[in-house]
């Protein structure tokens, strides 16, 4: 096999797994800071990804140029929904709280799919079908676009939360609950702008996905479970550990589908897990708990 | 208070006494003699076909597409001067055991008839139970051989199996091959490792070593169709240095794989389909004039059929910018197989309808073949497949030549030329 076509896989796994990151990063910033495990990740995913359509549809405006509208249209979203239905269930028993959210994501399909149909849907950008040339390498246009958005919005994302008030506040009430509530921090708004902005994270990896594959209302669990796949190896609560597990996970299932055989992608990205819970359960970004 | 007497009964009318009574009954148990309860109908009364369908989950756009094979039927059905059907739509979920329920629940409501289910594994368990209870059941699509070798009374099958299906593609192939004068040396095959592929791949191993086809397979590549890429596919599939490509690939794989073509700039001499995907609706709407090109070797209809014909004009005004496929012209045929048993049965008697359906003999039909006739396992063993190619976002038949209406277009144009 020529040389070239391993960096070529390598390449376009690297860029496939900033996405991945970039999904990732909401349900971890979720999980951080409220210690809810949402559930419905992939299919408020899924909604970012409809939401592009419907706007692609009617006005041809690039996803890519819609991400941040799409992402403020989630944040709303996951603010109300954590508003209204979650925040009374934050000090509930944990299956209570899985259940909520599971209920929730069966919904969210049944909605999308009563409203979109079972149709896979997708956008067609006058660069769907580009690729750059790069001596023997041929890169995937689109990947390099939304890898590129990926690393952007993270780097927002980190920003956010250490130079900013509200992000310090955040990170507080993650770090210590009642300290929190002791100086008088408003944990519940908090936790709700906290969903929003993991909502809002997905929201705009949706916007890049959509680029890279078409949509299908049951497109969210296989989702969701990749986003856990993806924060339990960078390490649950980590941001940086979950764009780092999206590379890794998309250099996995690359490389193993090249080596091997593609049909084993998928059970390469679930022993990368078993190693990791075997050898650093923390995750490889993770802190260690006692 | 006032007494009631005898007298004053015979007074207010007619008395039924026991005598009377006696003959009475022993009337309405003549009557009922000859009238078998609940099997005849009156004339003109609408045959109840339950139609399952897997409307819901991985298989939802193929089963409501197959629905929309049973919305034109009643008009068509209609001018053929058969019998009214009264459709019980029933869904399936896209699993074996709700099937089941499902065609439970149907019978249990009165459906007389099944037709469906698309998938093999749902249709297995709907045939088990329409056995069972003694009901007909026409499947629509389905290619597993065993259905119809388990000595099933009521079931019957107006789709190709497996076997026959793999014959014919390589025959088919083997007619272009000869009418181009040029045929691949190697092909890269790329298979789903689901049921339906790994079924494909093997069958593929096991028949075509028999029709000593001019390519070989440079290397086989699996892979899951739900996978959300397949770039490390086409940049395995490539550095083979193969011809052209043989595919067994659901819809949304076929669209994920020519995309990868074009993005690795690989246009192969020819794309062979042996499944579903390449000629879908979907895939031509999506991929626009990437989409032309690749051939699929399928189960098909004649195009240049009366009936065909009238297919055609009835989804084309139905449902318009869609083409008519396997899904539409097999779903038909088993209500036409449906209405044209009971229009012989005269009867909604599970046994009269089985029987007439064993008869049928159908010569005006849709699907590539002589006809539909029913062997003594309930198949029809006469169907014949074709191969289509996608054309300008429509679907030409270009082999077999007798049920063709285009020449293909060899080999297929590169993707950077098409403007």
């Amino acid at each position: 096999m020529p040389a070239e076509i391993y960096l070529n896989v390598a390449i376009s796994g690297i860029l496939t797994g900033l996405v991945y990151g970039l999904m990732a990063l909401g349900l971890s910033v979720i999980f951080g800071v409220i210690r809810i495990v949402n559930f419905a990740h992939g299919e408020m995913m899924t909604i970012g990804m409809y939401i592009a359509i419907v706007i692609f549809s009617a006005f041809k405006l690039d996803p890519l140029v819609m991400m941040v509208p799409i992402a403020a249209v989630l944040f709303v979203f996951g603010y109300a929904l954590q508003a209204s239905l979650i925040n009374p269930f934050i000090n509930r028993p944990e299956h209570s709280q899985f259940m909520l959210l599971v209920a929730i994501a069966l919904i969210m399909v049944n909605v999308l799919l009563i409203i979109f149909g079972p149709d896979a849907k997708n956008v067609q950008t006058s660069y769907a079908f580009d690729s750059f040339l790069v001596g023997p390498l041929i890169v995937d246009a689109t990947k390099v676009y939304a890898g590129g958005a990926a690393v952007l919005v993270s780097a927002i994302l980190f920003a956010f939360f250490r130079f900013t008030y509200i992000g310090q506040a955040i990170r507080a009430c993650a770090d210590n609950y009642v300290g929190a509530l002791v100086v008088g921090l408003d944990v519940k708004r908090l936790y709700a702008l906290t969903f929003g902005i993991g909502a809002a994270c997905v929201g705009a990896a949706g916007a890049m996905l959509v680029l890279i594959i078409d949509v299908t209302p049951a497109l969210g669990p296989a989702y969701t479970l990749l986003a856990f796949i993806i924060v339990i190896t960078g390490g649950l609560g980590s941001m940086p550990g979950a764009l780092l597990g999206g590379i890794l996970i998309g250099f996995t299932e690359a490389m193993a589908g090249l080596l091997f055989t593609p049909s084993a992608k998928s059970m390469f990205a679930f022993a990368l897990l078993v190693l990791v819970l075997l050898f650093r359960p923390q995750g490889i970004m993770g802190k260690r708990t006692t | 208070m006032t007494k009631t007497t005898r007298t004053d009964l015979a007074r207010k009318g007619p008395r039924v006494t026991r005598r009377a009574f006696t003959a009475g009954a022993g009337a309405t148990a003549l009557l009922a003699g000859t009238a078998p309860f609940n099997i005849i109908q009156a004339q003109g009364a609408a045959l109840k076909v339950g139609v399952l369908l897997p409307r819901s989950g991985a298989q939802a756009g193929i089963g409501q597409d197959c629905q929309r094979g049973v919305q034109v039927a009643a008009g068509i059905l209609k001018d053929l001067g058969l019998p009214n059907l009264q459709i019980m739509n029933a869904d399936t979920e896209t699993n074996v055991e709700v099937a089941r329920a499902q065609a439970e629940k149907l019978i249990n409501e009165g459906a007389q008839l099944l037709i469906g289910a698309f998938d093999s594994g749902q249709s297995t368990a709907i045939a088990q139970v329409a056995e069972q209870k003694g009901i007909p059941y026409v499947i629509n699509i389905a290619a597993a051989p065993p259905i119809t070798e388990q000595g099933y009374k009521f079931v019957f099958r107006n789709f190709p199996v497996a076997g026959t299906i793999l014959a014919d593609a390589f025959a088919n192939q083997k007619e272009i091959f000869a009418a181009t004068g040029s045929a691949p040396k190697s092909v890269a095959f790329l298979h789903c490792n689901d049921t339906f592929g790994t079924a494909m791949k093997n069958g593929i191993g096991a028949v075509m070593p028999k029709f000593d086809m001019p390519y070989k397979i440079a290397e086989t590549i699996s892979y899951d169709p739900t996978a959300r890429d397949l770039s490390v596919e086409i940049a395995k599939a490539k550095a083979t240095g193969a011809d052209a490509l043989l595919v067994v690939s659901r819809l949304n794989d076929a669209i994920l794989l020519t995309r990868e073509l074009v993005k690795q700039r690989w246009s192969p001499m020819a794309i062979l389909s042996m499944g579903p995907g390449w000629y879908e609706d979907q895939y031509l709407k999506t991929l626009g004039k990437l989409g032309d090109g690749p051939l699929s070797f399928v189960p098909w209809y004649d195009p240049n059929k009366k009936l065909s014909k009238q297919l055609e004009a009835a989804v084309a005004k139905a449902f318009p910018g869609i083409n008519v496929n396997t899904n539409h012209v097999y779903t038909f045929e088993a209500l036409l197989v449906a209405a044209d048993a009971y229009k012989r049965a005269g009867s909604t008697n599970p046994t009269a309808l089985a029987d007439a359906i064993r008869k049928t003999d159908i010569k005006d039909n849709v699907s590539t073949g002589p006809g539909i006739q029913f062997n003594a396992k309930g198949q029809n063993d006469k169907l014949r497949n074709s191969a289509i190619q996608n054309r300008g976002g429509k679907l030409v038949t270009v082999a077999p030549k007798e049920a063709s209406n285009a020449k293909v277009e060899w080999p297929m144009k590169p993707y950077d030329k098409r403007g």
